[in-house]
């Protein structure tokens, strides 16, 4: 039984730590899906995080400072968009510029105007998104097995957390089920059939970059307003990157995007975890091993050797019309 | 074409559809006005389904589900018509060409085209593809529809169309009604009649064979067989033209030469001797005494950013004349492109200057220079005055039968009729692939060829 | 579509254009700085004084210079045949293992040969972790960019590993190996100027610099003046005029991998064999991805690539001065600058020469006043 209460336990840490990655694997999904390589996710991350922090901050409003977030992460993302898709500059210097960018701008500003280090001040509880419990999770709960299940792992997370999860079918819906969707996925695999179509590859990659916006958005104002309640500076910590992996992971699919961004959220619990821990035989756990596991995973996946992942076509490539 | 689909917006003049002026800015309008494309690189999305490519651009509102619904009636009825099935949900991409083509003329009919452009729809095609598209074509054109049809074999012409216009070099040459006109005449109207260079050029004395090619078989990129066993021999001393339409297989038969591409099947013998796997590729060709022109000098056979000096040694940089072991001696490299722009007449004289900065002419001169002065036993030309100016074409026709005279073995690979002519002493016609026929320049003229490069191979003649 | 425009002279392109790019990135930088309530002006004076003031700014700014040059090597090589590592970073930090390996278990070598072997040691661990990427890349196909920032998170977790649990001295608290001996380390320069009678104060400053400078000579004549150069550029440029020319991309990707690999050991030769005489935790500090903006500022040319590295050793040693002075704008500060460089020289680098073209063209044009 504790055994079974520890892996509650852990699982539902993961569900936490998985739910940035799932909204920043999500938003690269977007980007990528229409053609436009998203290196930028760890920055932009950043700067909703800091965005919301900092709106909360000042208003005391939590939906203020989601707000505040995700304009924030919109506008970075715009320019990305006018670099990749107007300018037709390199994605990846693009987004490493944006990562740069990020990373110095929220610590620079956070520190200038709450000089401390680039920390904002720790939100109060009504300027913060509560757990929300599920109906009957209480009086579920002494049920064996199923009750705890219902009322630790699958109740008693944020909105944040269930939007996510919601977001997951929602893109799957809007991807394969709508018009957009369509022309989207056509548009990051072969940009000249969507143009000879009489549709502008433009409009579409610029949509998708809002939404990319959007969604990694969320995933900085978790951090802040549903983890840790307040902005430090770094504190995407590599969660980027990591989506950035489970998005090749996926193979650029949602569903399993979701799969991967949780292996990626409990493999991260279980780290934390097993922090000092001593097994019998192995000895102390090698924390580290498993901190780099989503990253061996991908390389090997990349190299082929557990089947092939394939980006979108023209993902990277500006749209320039030929002869 | 690409104007009449709103790629480009026309310069002068105007576009009438059914008398009435239209202006055509965007594929959009071009699709409004009922004009449907379907383009030669096909304009489909691989990893999506039949349904989804038919649907991109005509979704019938916001969400998939309404239009999906129509389409797949509409393509179940058109599939009926005029024998267009195919299964809606079928991926494109592991489709074959031949039911690619059709998702493209589905795509066109379904958006309600009547107007079908088909731009060189059967390069891709199998002779019992082609037969196929031939007939719904027919059925289209009995549904009165309009049907614009690009090609340039003289068969399909013949065979399909009412009338028929001859377009050379961006102007309306000749119009024709089909029955009233015959193969011989519109060969003569696709080639012209220029003023035919003339070239100083003795008789050829062809000596051992220094090449022979046999049975080669060899795939673009896509995996499209586009030599389809071709078998020929040169031999040293004399110039062999291989001319076609662009697009009928020069270039892949040039690049396996070349070591380039490897043949899927086929033997090259180089003075009798196999080439083996391991030679097959452009170093080891070099030093066997294989020199290369390529077709398109600024992709491939010279690099733009680069200095003259630099680009006149690609592919002998190993060699000990630029320097000894690692190190470049940049006096010998700077004088040895000197003394080939010397000998080759470039101008400016400057191996410094960057590549890009010197006319096409005098690129050209720069590869030929490369390729020639390293004194070759076999030398592979293609397109050796594709956008160069006269003078440099003149001098570089000399350049070339002065190889001839030294003893040396050379393909010609050229689309222009004239170059083929002024240049080879022997001659052999690609179409789709195949070699439709050899000539001798003496024996043939200019509309004989172009039946040839038409694909009507001589016995059909 | 835009209208086809003369091309610009050569100056405007290798001198102006550049120039405005990277003065728009600090016209930015002044913004921000205003915005954050400060005297940009004053800022840039304190930086100045704060990098090239006195002997000690001066030393400091060359110390990370020196860093600078190697990671912009590093980034630059690359770009040359086509690529883009941004696994400095990792390859650096694993780089700094193989130094402090050899620095710690050769000891028996005589004299400053060990020394010699360890920055040898750090160029084979850094031309080893780039390796697999650049194997990849070339083989496999895999896209250099997304493997070697995940290798940048695997030298993080394994030397993480290693530091805490292997390579720490039981006795210590502090995840770092034990300091080198003497002739593990590179000399500093005012232990070498002090006995000589010149006054140089104490300052992290090291032989590596020189060493610096001579690999920048040394990348200049590799790819200019050597056939691998050619190889190396004429994948990048073209590659399949480069596979016409009988030249091989992939071995050409993998053996330039190796090369910035090595050159990205650099880093690790000027920190841990010449400052820290210890392996640390975390010490390249992002110094690696400063080495893009150095690499894309100095437009992948040795002498550029010195220069931006002069550059961002003053911005990083003006900066901690500024900070200290100005405590509204911290270091913090130079990632910013270093992202407006990247962005402005590097994607955004065609944004001002339309504008430029237009108004050259209005110059030569207008009759004169």
């Amino acid at each position: 039984m504790d055994l079974f209460n520890a892996f509650i336990v852990v699982f539902a840490s993961g569900i936490r730590l998985g739910t940035p990655l799932i909204l920043a694997c999500l938003a690269g999904l977007w980007s990528e899906r229409s053609g436009v390589v998203d290196i930028g996710l760890e920055g932009k991350i950043l700067v909703g995080a800091f965005g919301s922090a900092a709106v909360a901050t000042f208003t005391g409003s939590v939906w203020l400072g989601l707000l505040g977030g995700v304009a924030a992460t919109i506008a970075v993302s715009l320019i990305h968009g006018y670099a990749s898709i107007d300018q037709r500059a390199n994605q990846i210097v693009s987004g490493t510029a944006i990562n740069m960018v990020a990373d110095g701008m929220t610590a620079l500003i956070g520190n200038a105007i709450w000089s401390q280090g680039g920390r904002t001040p720790e939100l109060p509880a009504y300027a913060q998104f509560q757990t929300i419990e599920l109906p009957f999770a209480r009086a579920f709960g002494s049920v064996p097995i199923v009750g705890p299940i219902y009322e630790r792992l699958i109740s008693g997370h944020d909105l944040i957390t269930y939007a996510a999860f919601l977001l997951v079918p929602l893109t799957y819906w809007a991807l394969y089920s709508t018009r957009f969707g369509l022309r989207l996925r056509a548009v990051g695999e072969n940009p000249a059939a969507v143009d000879t179509a009489g549709i502008s590859v433009r409009a579409l990659r610029y949509g998708a970059v809002m939404i990319c916006g959007v969604l990694v958005g969320l995933a900085g104002v978790y951090l802040v307003l549903s983890q840790e309640a307040y902005f430090q500076p770094h504190m995407s910590a590599g969660r980027g990157f990591i989506a950035l992996a489970a998005l090749v992971f996926a193979k650029w699919r949602p569903w399993p995007a979701l799969a991967t961004c949780l292996l990626f959220g409990f493999l991260d619990a279980v780290a934390i975890r097993m922090q000092g821990v001593e097994l019998p035989v192995i000895g102390p756990v090698p924390v580290q091993a498993i901190e780099a596991l989503p990253y061996i995973l991908t390389v090997v996946l990349l190299a082929g050797f557990i089947g092939k992942a394939i980006p979108p076509k023209a993902s990277g490539i500006p749209y320039v019309k030929e002869r | 074409m690409s104007i009449l689909y709103g790629f480009y917006e026309a310069d002068s003049g105007e576009i009438r559809i059914n008398g009435e002026p239209v202006r055509i800015r965007s594929s959009r309008e071009a699709i409004s006005h009922g004009i449907g494309m379907v383009h030669q690189h096909f304009m489909l999305v691989p990893p999506l389904s039949v349904l989804e490519n038919v649907m991109l651009g005509a979704e019938g509102g916001p969400l998939l589900a309404e239009g999906a619904g129509l389409i797949r009636k509409r393509l179940a009825e058109l599939g009926r018509e005029y024998g267009l099935e195919v299964n809606p949900n079928a991926i494109v991409g592991e489709l074959s060409v031949g039911l690619q083509q059709r998702v493209e003329i589905l795509k066109a009919l379904v958006r309600g085209a009547d107007i079908l452009v088909l731009d060189e729809p059967t390069a891709v095609l199998t002779p019992a593809e082609a037969d196929q598209l031939f007939e719904m074509l027919r059925v289209l054109k009995g549904e009165r529809k309009t049907i614009i049809f690009i090609t340039h074999k003289l068969r399909e012409i013949m065979s399909l169309t009412d009338r028929v216009s001859v377009m050379r070099r961006g102007e309306m040459v000749a119009t024709f009604d089909t029955d009233k006109t015959s193969p011989p005449e519109l060969a003569d109207a696709m080639v012209g009649r220029k003023v035919i260079l003339k070239i100083d050029k003795g008789p050829a004395h062809p000596g051992r064979i220094a090449l022979e090619a046999r049975n080669l078989v060899v795939r673009d990129d896509r995996g499209v067989v586009r030599v389809d066993g071709v078998s020929f021999i040169l031999r040293e001393g004399e110039i062999l033209g291989v001319a076609g339409v662009a697009g009928n297989g020069q270039s892949e038969l040039l690049e396996a030469l070349a070591g380039m591409r490897p043949p899927s099947a086929g033997e090259i013998l180089v003075d009798g001797e196999l080439l083996t796997h391991v030679q097959s590729n452009p170093r080891a060709e070099r030093l066997i005494g294989i020199g290369h022109v390529p077709e398109d000098r600024h992709r491939v056979g010279l690099i733009m950013p680069f200095e003259a000096c630099e680009s006149a040694m690609l592919g002998f940089h190993q060699e000990r004349v630029y320097g000894r072991g690692m190190l470049f001696d940049r006096r010998a490299i700077i004088a040895d492109a000197q003394s080939k722009m010397k000998a080759f007449d470039v101008r400016p004289p400057s191996p410094l200057l960057k590549t890009a900065n010197f006319s096409g002419g005098n690129q050209q001169k720069i590869v030929l220079a490369r390729e020639i002065e390293r004194n070759p036993k076999i030398l592979l030309v293609g397109q050796p005055t594709r956008g160069v100016d006269i003078g440099a074409i003149e001098f570089i026709h000399k350049r070339i039968v002065a190889q001839r005279d030294a003893g040396k073995a050379l393909l010609l690979v050229s689309v222009e009729l004239d170059e083929i002519f002024a240049l080879s002493d022997r001659i052999i016609v690609l179409c789709a692939g195949r070699i439709t026929g050899e000539r001798r320049p003496e024996d043939t003229n200019a509309q004989d060829l172009g039946l040839l490069m038409a694909g009507v191979s001589e016995r059909a003649a | 579509m835009s209208s086809p425009l003369r091309p610009l002279p050569i100056w405007a392109d290798v001198a102006l254009i550049p120039l405005i790019n990277v003065a728009a990135a600090f016209v930015i930088s002044g913004f921000v700085v205003l915005a954050i309530g400060e005297n940009p002006l004053e800022a840039v004076q304190i930086l100045i004084t704060g990098a090239l003031g006195d002997l000690e700014g001066i030393g400091f700014t060359l110390y990370y210079a020196t860093s600078f040059i190697f990671t912009g090597l590093a980034v630059a090589i690359c770009f040359h045949a086509g690529l883009f590592n941004i696994g400095v970073e990792g390859q650096a930090y694993v780089a700094g293992l193989g130094a402090a390996l050899a620095a710690l278990h050769l000891g028996f070598l005589p004299g400053y040969s060990l020394v010699i072997v360890a920055i040898i040691g750090a160029a084979l661990f850094g031309a080893a972790f780039a390796f697999i990427p650049g194997y990849l890349q070339a083989k496999r196909d895999s896209h250099i960019v997304i493997t070697t920032i995940m290798f940048n998170y695997i030298a993080s977790a394994l030397m993480g590993y290693l530091l805490v649990n292997v390579l720490r001295e039981p006795s210590q608290m502090n995840p770092e190996t034990p300091t080198f001996s003497v002739y593990g380390q590179v000399p500093q320069f005012h232990e070498l100027l002090t006995p000589l009678g010149i006054h140089w104060p104490v300052t992290p400053f090291n032989l590596s610099f020189l060493l610096a400078l001579a690999a920048a000579f040394a990348v200049w004549v590799v790819i200019w003046r050597t056939r691998l150069g050619y190889e190396i550029r004429t994948v990048g440029a073209n590659a399949t005029a480069a596979v016409y020319g009988g030249i091989s991309p992939a071995r050409v990707t993998i053996v330039t991998t190796l090369l910035s690999g090595a050159l990205a050991g650099g880093m690790a030769v000027n920190v841990i064999l010449g400052e820290e005489h210890r392996l640390i935790l975390e010490y390249t500090a992002g110094f690696g991805f400063v080495g893009i903006a150095v690499a894309l500022m100095g437009r992948a040319h040795p002498v550029g690539i010195i220069l931006a590295a002069i550059l961002f050793g003053i911005l990083y040693q003006g900066g901690a001065e500024l900070a200290f002075e100005k405590p509204k704008i911290s270091r913090d500060m130079i990632v910013v600058i270093q992202g407006l460089v990247v962005l402005f020289a590097g994607a955004l680098e065609h944004m001002f020469r339309r504008p430029v073209a237009v108004l050259l063209a209005r110059r030569t044009t207008s009759p004169p006043i």
